[in-house]
């Protein structure tokens, strides 16, 4: 038994002085990411210039609640998230601070960034509505009010409201149709749903391809995935939906960003100064397009062919704060529609 | 007592969080969520709950009876085998089951392609439902009754049940009427055991669509951006899970059954078509438990075969493997050095404190970490400044940046098992045992170390085997508080399937399964040794000089 004692407290010691050891160039990454969609790119810069990427990945809310609890003593540098409001909160919160970098400031257009340029987003990931070609004329579709249209009675795949997507695309709808209306969709799109709205965005799309349902939404950079998928029947699923880009005759297709900020009390900001400059650089931006499907945030840098292949679009010009603004009313009020 | 106090801290710190906002009286949160959404968490925790209930305990009772009391074909492997769906974690069921059975699978598909139907033609179980999160969790849960449930078989008097035999009782009536009755208190402590991680589970209820309290805490967290609200939430649930207990303790006090067990009854024989029901009533559950979602992760790590190859994929397995030992050592220690203190001392503040800092293990994971990481951050934070202002130096975030963080979250959210295994152990060295060995001239470490420590030797292995398993699985935590480039099987797995990316997270669940099976295995082996052990240990010998 003592030895079992001695040798987890050596293993525990040696455990948290290694963890704790620095080396000499370094920039520490909270990251809502995963780690095999940013990885990559990281390995990439730190080729390039020697600096070192700490990374810790975890969800957005849980990494902000770390930081703010960390507070001056905070190990991390920069907080990466994959969506508008929780940047939005981080900002409100507190915990980051002005960049600095005119290079980075200039790469991005301006609704991209957040009050006071507290953050910039990296890219950008558009969240369309999916049809079912053989069943669905697109002539039939305008814009997201069809999703509560009756025609789509028992026929409209979507997931749950506790996704943020579906969160950030409610906030936007507040914004332009105000809270009432928007209510009001809410019940809409709960009442034609065909399924209970389980599963991520990918079984949404594929629930659409076996005829579970007629329309779909989910973002686009899954059906990226599926199309490139080793497994041919998700291939083959992906080639029995099409895209239709909502809403092109007024407020343009809903997008949210993946987006970074420098936080307050950053040891390496210099490091991390030229680690944004590095995944706005138009190489990074050509990858993420590559390899993840999205798209780029920087004006001038070429779409995939995937990505032209699904069409050029007008994409939704709203401010990206209003998405962090909205965010709880949009929860509230999918907890009064009913939408799970 | 101070151990107690520090072990219930993170609970202290979520139920001081909801309290102040109640007093505070900021409700409009809570008032929002009452009137949309709780009355649905309510009912569904509920369901679940009960749906549970009934499922561990036929699983688990029945094949606890069949493999200790009866003689089958396969009985002997049936023994340890049925132990294996605890190395499955419950999520990692939950994406086998849903790849295999949901209506893009290929199951559905095959139907389809075989009968020319399209969706609707037919009817199908909804895998991502309320019923099919009941099935998930009773099959990973049950070998928690099954444990303990046969622990307390094999203890159980021979006199009793062969005074039943020779009064002329069958199998099936010895079982209801003298077994189960006295098995009473270890099937409710293991009942308690799988309903207090079916309230703490989030990756299989959000995964299927169930709305719970614990998918409510967290769509309040992110949703709402509200983490008092959470926190509130949190500490209803933490009022439930003081019911629950109540019972519990309230089923045992009322049934206090201390037996001598000197040999083991002798087993009835089945034969025939009983004989191969009973076979299929243990195969069924091992079967849907663990081999068939094995098989599936198989099937997906055979398309993912370059993932072994890779140097880093063996790190997840190391640091998964080091945090559980570690991690189930010190739980028990601690569980260990509580459970004596509540035997030595049983004041009232002392049992009350030790019961609250056993309640961990029925709150979600992200609430613990949320409790663990606000104080251990200002701990560093007065550290640093000592530091700063005495020495000069910034030793960094030596608590709430490193793996103490974790193994504290572990050991808040894991104690309970442990608690549970050693004071179960325990209760059974009536205190008349320490007399004999004091009257036999024992010294009072003498007694621990002859008398004690072989009589809970199995205790003591198979709480550190559970709490290291539960650690292997266990997710929300350590997502939260791991340190820089730290990554554990269960992170990964979970990173590639919150993708839906089923494929990928193949080779890391199948791997998390791998390196649990080696402690389950352990247990089994244990659990069979004892069998023979309690014979022979059950004797006092004389005093050696």
């Amino acid at each position: 038994m003592m030895k079992f004692v001695t040798l987890s407290i050596a293993a525990l010691s040696a455990a948290i002085f290694t963890l704790n050891s620095f080396a000499a160039e370094t920039v520490n990454l909270y990251s809502a990411r995963k780690e095999a969609l940013i990885k990559p790119m990281l390995d990439d810069f730190t080729k390039q210039t020697g600096i070192e990427v700490r990374l810790l990945t975890g969800g957005g809310d849980a990494l902000l609640t770390r930081l703010q609890a960390e507070g001056e003593n905070t190990p991390a540098d920069l907080f990466l998230t994959v969506d508008a409001g929780n940047l939005h909160r981080a900002a409100q919160a507190g915990v980051f601070q002005e960049l600095g970098s005119p290079l980075a400031l200039q790469a991005v257009p301006s609704q991209y960034h957040g009050d006071g340029n507290l953050w910039l987003g990296l890219s950008l990931r558009a969240r369309p509505i999916f049809y079912a070609p053989d069943r669905v004329n697109p002539e039939q579709l305008s814009g997201y009010a069809d999703l509560a249209d009756n025609r789509w009675d028992n026929n409209v795949c979507i997931r749950s409201s506790d996704n943020i997507y579906n969160q950030s695309l409610t906030a936007a709808l507040i914004q332009h149709w105000g809270e009432e209306k928007t209510e009001e969709w809410a019940r809409g799109l709960v009442d034609n749903l065909a399924k209970p709205p389980v599963g991520g965005d990918r079984d949404q799309i594929k629930a659409l391809a076996n005829g579970v349902c007629d329309i779909a939404v989910a973002n686009t950079y899954y059906l990226g995935v599926m199309e490139a998928s080793d497994d041919a029947a998700e291939r083959e699923a992906a080639s029995k939906v099409k895209i239709f880009w909502p809403n092109q005759d007024d407020q343009g297709t809903h997008v949210n960003v993946s987006g970074i900020g420098l936080t307050k009390h950053a040891k390496n900001a210099d490091n991390a100064r030229r680690l944004v400059e590095f995944l706005l650089s138009p190489e990074a931006q050509q990858w993420y397009a590559e390899a993840n499907n999205e798209y780029p945030i920087r004006r001038g840098v070429d779409w995939s062919d995937r990505l032209m292949n699904w069409g050029e679009f007008k994409m939704d010009s709203l401010p990206m704060r209003h998405l962090g603004e909205n965010n709880a009313d949009a929860v509230r009020l999918m907890n009064r529609a009913g939408w799970r | 007592m101070a151990t107690a106090v520090l072990l219930g801290l993170p609970l202290f710190v979520v139920a001081y969080a909801a309290l102040q906002l109640l007093l505070s009286g900021d409700h409009s949160t809570l008032s929002h969520l009452w009137q949309t959404v709780v009355p649905e968490y309510i009912r569904n925790s509920l369901i679940l709950l009960a749906g549970v209930a009934i499922g561990v305990m036929t699983l688990g009772v029945s094949t606890a009876w069949l493999t200790t009391c009866c003689r089958f074909p396969g009985q002997r492997y049936f023994q340890w085998a049925l132990l294996l769906p605890l190395a499955m974690p419950a999520y990692i069921t939950a994406y086998t089951y849903t790849g295999m059975l949901d209506f893009s699978g290929p199951l559905q598909s095959a139907i389809r392609d075989f009968t020319g139907w399209g969706y609707g033609d037919y009817w199908f179980p909804q895998i991502r439902s309320i019923a099919g999160a009941v099935m998930v969790l009773s099959l990973v849960l049950f070998p928690y009754v099954y444990l303990i449930t046969r622990a307390a078989f094999l203890q159980q008097s021979t006199a009793t049940m062969e005074a039943g035999r020779s009064l002329g009782l069958t199998p099936w009536q010895s079982f209801w009427r003298l077994a189960l009755p006295l098995a009473r208190p270890a099937m409710v402590t293991g009942t308690t055991l799988a309903l207090m991680e079916t309230l703490a589970d989030y990756g299989t209820v959000q995964y299927f669509g169930v709305t719970t309290f614990t998918t409510g805490i967290f769509r309040t967290w992110y949703g709402l951006g509200d983490l008092q609200g959470a926190l509130q939430l949190a500490a209803m649930l933490l009022v439930a899970v003081i019911a629950l207990i109540m019972i519990e303790r309230w089923s045992r006090q009322n049934a206090r059954y201390e037996q001598s067990s000197q040999r083991q009854a002798q087993p009835f024989q089945l034969t025939g078509s009983k004989a191969w029901l009973a076979t299929a009533a243990c195969a069924l559950p091992l079967t849907l438990g663990f081999i068939l979602p094995a098989l599936q992760l198989a099937a997906w790590s055979l398309d993912r075969w370059q993932v072994w190859t890779q140097p880093d994929f063996w790190g997840l397995a190391f640091n998964s493997l080091m945090l559980a030992f570690i991690a189930a050592i010190i739980t028990v220690l601690l569980a260990l050095w509580l459970a004596y203190g509540k035997r030595q001392f049983p004041t009232r503040p002392i049992r009350a404190t030790v019961s609250f800092a056993g309640m961990g293990y029925a709150i979600p994971g992200i609430v613990i970490a949320v409790g663990v990481m606000l104080p251990l951050a200002a701990l560093d934070a007065g550290l640093i400044a000592v530091a700063k202002s005495w020495f000069n130096w910034n030793p960094g975030l030596l608590f709430s940046g490193t793996l103490v963080a974790l193994l504290f979250a572990y050991t808040v959210r894991f104690l309970s098992v442990s608690l549970q295994t050693v004071s179960a152990g325990l209760a059974q060295i009536r205190p008349s045992m320490d007399e004999s060995a004091q009257i036999l001239g024992y010294q009072p470490p003498q007694v621990l170390r002859k008398v004690h420590f072989p009589l809970l030797r199995t205790s003591i292995l198979t709480a550190i085997i559970l709490v290291g398993v539960d650690v292997l699985k266990e997710l929300p935590a350590t997502l939260v508080l791991r340190p820089f480039d730290f990554n554990t099987l269960a992170v990964r797995a979970y990173e590639m399937a919150g993708d839906e990316r089923l494929a990928d997270a193949g080779p890391p669940a199948l791997m998390m399964v791998m390196v649990g099976l080696i402690p389950v295995i352990l247990l089994s082996r244990a659990m069979l040794a004892s069998q023979h052990v309690v014979l022979k240990e059950h004797e006092l010998g004389p005093v050696t000089p």
